[in-house]
């Protein structure tokens, strides 16, 4: 197996871990985390000096408040435990999936797509692009974060294998191509709506969601 | 919930204890070997403290793998439990505006543009002062446990 080259940016980890990441963002860094040992250590050593702090760092014990505020969040009720991973799908993306298999959409071109979750913050949805097949053209509007789940893509900026994630801003024009080998599943968000620039018309966008 | 409220200053084993009764359901996924006590209990309180202002809970990562041994490792335990040690030494010996970058940063976990916010500095500010406090904290780290 390939060794992950493209990780996740410190201010999105940051985010991620702060909880203000948009939904369909943090799914996407949930996923990095659950394939990527680097960035899965980077965000434990980040629990671990937040436990330090609890410990109170100072070598003084815990103030009381410190504790109060974090018992209390733990009366919380504790949230139901998302499916388990499935074949190239981490359980973040399981739980989108509502557990199941995805249920493909085709665009055309051998391309399919499944929305897992849209809304004013961002939208997330799974592409499955056939080896050697490009991604239609497409500018984005915003941020686009993607990550290979199976199989592998090559753009402007290099090739992207299963675990890597592309972070794309507005001011790209890329136009990725499926490696070789197996088709390309990724996970993609973006805050915005995508616009593709061949394949549909801009017109039709609204109306097949991509 | 007796816990809450009133409580007066803890010692560190206190707080592990009433923590792991408080999460008792999922104290079985504990596994030392693999992150200390304290870090992974700030791990799930940060979690939940998300979750209760968030519309939807927060992806999290998949469970890691249960290790091929069931044998506990008691090196790698004493290991890991020393790491968190000197890390608490390490950020004792930083200047307090280290300190309370960092706590704001990874205790708080206050995004960096609400630090800001709060405390009028720029941006900027926020991120060197964070950056410098992380480098002071490998830094004493180094010369703790070369
Ligand atoms: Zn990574």
């Amino acid at each position: 197996m390939t060794a992950i080259r493209h990780h996740i940016p410190d201010d999105m980890l940051d985010a991620y871990r702060a909880g203000t990441l948009p939904h369909a963002f943090g799914v996407v860094v949930a996923a990095h985390l659950s394939l990527c040992d680097q960035c899965r250590a980077r965000h434990e050593a980040a629990d671990m000096i937040g436990g330090a702090f609890l410990l109170g760092a100072e070598g003084a014990n815990l103030r009381a408040d410190a504790r109060d505020r974090m018992m209390a969040s733990l009366e919380a009720p504790a949230p139901k435990p998302p499916p388990r991973a499935s074949g190239p799908f981490p359980s973040a993306v399981m739980n989108e999936l509502g557990g199941r298999p995805p249920h493909w959409r085709m665009l055309g071109g051998g391309i399919r797509q499944q929305i897992l979750t849209t809304d004013r913050e961002g939208s997330l949805r799974l592409l499955y692009i056939p080896p050697g097949k490009a991604v239609p053209e497409h500018g984005h509007s915003g941020q686009e974060l993607t990550l290979v789940l199976q199989g592998s893509f090559s753009d402007s900026a290099g090739a992207f294998h299963r675990g890597d994630v592309e972070v794309a801003h507005d001011e790209i024009d890329h136009q990725p191509v499926a490696g070789p080998g197996e088709p390309c599943i990724c996970l993609a968000a973006t805050d915005a709506p995508l616009r593709f620039r061949a394949l549909i018309p801009r017109l039709l966008q609204p109306i097949f969601r991509i | 919930m007796m816990l809450r409220g009133g409580l007066r200053d803890g010692t560190a084993e206190d707080v592990v204890q009433d923590v792991m009764l408080a999460v008792w359901h999922k104290a079985g996924q504990f596994d030392p070997h693999r992150a200390d006590a304290a870090g992974w209990i700030y791990g799930i309180a940060r979690n939940r403290r998300i979750d209760m202002a968030r519309r939807r809970p927060l992806a999290q990562p998949d469970e890691m793998p249960e290790l091929e041994s069931q044998e506990p490792d008691a090196d790698q335990i004493i290991a890991l439990q020393q790491e968190a040690r000197h890390l608490a030494e390490a950020l004792a010996r930083l200047a307090p505006e280290q300190v309370e970058a960092l706590r704001a940063a990874y205790f708080d976990d206050v995004p960096h543009s609400r630090i800001s916010e709060m405390t009028g500095l720029p941006l900027g500010t926020i991120k060197s002062r964070i950056r410098l406090g992380l480098e002071r904290l490998r830094h004493e780290l180094k010369k703790i446990a070369p």
